[in-house]
């Protein structure tokens, strides 16, 4: 049995279903996720005493405080490789600017009331932005809080800055992924673009109109 | 660092109440410092190394006395030496054993995310349990004095205890022990205020008019103090702060942001389980996969 190679935005000849995600995306896309929360659960731990329990699950605080830097390195170059690859999907136009508008609709799964979707929405997109600041703060001020490394070449109040700055903005990464796991939970058809990499026609025509007229405009005829 | 102790008023990363059944009758202890009668011959360094059986590494001259060059784990106090010139042309030998104040309200245990790692105990010492230290370093991220330091070794924070071994039965810590000129004296902070007030007197008689009391209040107070000629000054004694705080970037990360963080994950979680329950899923259904197939199959 030879399985062609799955390519996006694509209609899949054998299965009509269209890819949505290529393999490697969808890899870098979980080694992201995976970092993730491991790094949020002990990052928890370190921020809030009463999650403290949570650094058992590295093996101690110690060993937790050690290897907490170095799956934020690996989390970092994953996402900012993942990042430059879907960036050109997530520039925000003006017709995003409606959408959010309607964000009402959007909660009450009223899409008729929107504006077609091409190939991410408004609300995809803000996740895009949001992660990819946050990102950023958090290595910058990861690098200057890790004690082992770099610390000490830092003053005291840069450590202070940093400190507050990673838990800030690390609050607001893990905000936006609770909206973005749970929008991937609502969405029934979702799940499967990340783990298989496809979606069914009917999914997309309903949430993503413009995108998946482009994509059979392309297909269609073959 | 007795671990069994019962007169801990405040642990590190632990809301629940340590324990304290054992209380400081005897009132809070304090080191004094005075700064005026100390001659820099370092018998406290020595002293603290014996005692606490550390070895510093030798280091190099820096063109100071001040040797070694800086706190570390394995050197908890050092003699900070400076040359300080007066507005009248006198050069005046200022000499600070620096090391943890042991401050009423210690930043170190405010940013310890690690429970237990940082104790105070009744009688105002605090202390490090190295056994429960992650070595993240956030102590030296709260401390307004730059006090603790981490060991290469074993990645654990350092810093003096006040001899708190030594004390616990009894005894004086042994920078004071070996003090040959009474610049460091040990007691109850009270009397160890009253003492400092007869020798700022003492000092104003002599012509030091701005000397008095180093226990800054903007951390609660200390339970090592000093009698400065300039207390006016703290700052020429090797950057002494002038008024120590706990940092408000400290505060505001070890404070109201904890409870509203957590909150706020905790409210968006739940907001979107309501969501699910009250709205059911959002379904591609039949219809949409029809309208999709009859697009598919229109001729373009």
């Amino acid at each position: 049995m030879s399985r062609t190679r799955q390519v996006a935005d694509q209609v899949d000849p054998k299965t009509g279903q269209i890819v949505r995600y290529a393999p490697a995306t969808r890899i870098n896309h979980w080694i992201v996720a995976i970092s993730f929360v491991l790094l949020a659960l002990s990052g928890l731990a370190l921020f809030y005493p009463p999650l403290f329990w949570l650094a058992n699950l590295f093996g101690g605080g110690d060993v937790m405080r050690a290897v907490h830097p170095w799956i934020g390195l690996v989390m970092a170059v994953a996402f900012f490789a993942f990042a430059a690859k879907v960036g050109r999907d997530n520039r925000l136009q003006r017709a995003d600017r409606e959408w959010l508008r309607r964000i009402g609709d959007v909660v009450r799964d009223q899409e008729e009331n929107l504006p077609e979707v091409g190939r991410n929405n408004a609300g995809q997109k803000l996740v895009y932005l949001v992660a990819l600041v946050s990102m950023l703060v958090l290595l910058v001020s990861g690098l200057v809080i890790w004690r082992a490394y770099f610390s000490d070449y830092f003053p005291v109040d840069a450590t202070r800055v940093a400190a507050l700055a990673h838990a800030a903005f690390a609050f607001v990464l893990i905000l936006t992924i609770v909206v973005h796991v749970y929008a991937g939970i609502w969405v029934k058809g979702s799940l499967r673009a990340m783990t298989r990499g496809t979606v069914s026609p009917g999914w997309a025509w309903k949430h993503h109109r413009a995108w998946f007229r482009d994509v059979t405009k392309h297909s269609t005829g073959k | 660092m007795a671990l069994q102790s019962l007169d801990i008023v405040r642990r590190s990363a632990t809301t629940i109440a340590p324990p304290q059944a054992r209380g400081a009758p005897a009132g809070e202890v304090a080191k004094l410092i005075d700064v005026s009668k100390c001659i820099g011959c370092k018998a406290c360094q020595v002293a603290c190394m014996e005692w606490n059986d550390l070895r510093d590494e030798i280091g190099s001259c820096l063109g100071t006395y001040t040797n070694p060059a800086d706190l570390s784990d394995q050197s908890w106090t050092l003699m900070r030496f400076t040359e300080h010139e007066t507005p009248q042309g006198d050069l005046e030998w200022l000499i600070r054993k620096d090391g943890c104040m042991h401050c009423a309200d210690p930043g170190c245990l405010k940013a310890c995310p690690s429970p237990g790692a940082i104790v105070q105990y009744a009688n105002g010492i605090v202390d490090f349990h190295e056994e429960n230290c992650i070595g993240c370093g956030y102590c030296i991220t709260g401390c307004p004095f730059n006090v603790p330091r981490i060991s290469k070794k074993d990645h654990k924070a350092y810093k003096c205890t006040l001899c708190s071994d030594r004390v616990s039965v009894g005894l004086e810590p042994a920078c004071v022990k070996a003090c040959p000129t009474g610049a460091i004296v040990f007691g109850s902070k009270t009397d160890m205020q009253r003492h400092a007030a007869g020798r700022v007197e003492d000092l104003k008689s002599r012509g030091f008019d701005q000397a008095g009391l180093y226990d800054p209040s903007g951390v609660g107070g200390t339970h090592v103090m000093y009698v400065l000629h300039h207390a006016d000054q703290p700052e020429l004694y090797a950057d002494l702060p002038k008024d120590p705080q706990i940092s408000a970037l400290v505060k505001v990360w070890k404070g109201v942001s904890k409870p509203l963080a957590l909150l706020g994950i905790a409210a968006a979680a739940l907001a979107g389980f309501l969501h699910y329950i009250g709205m059911g899923p959002s379904l591609t259904t039949e219809e949409d996969e029809e309208a999709a197939r009859r697009e598919l199959e229109k001729p373009s």
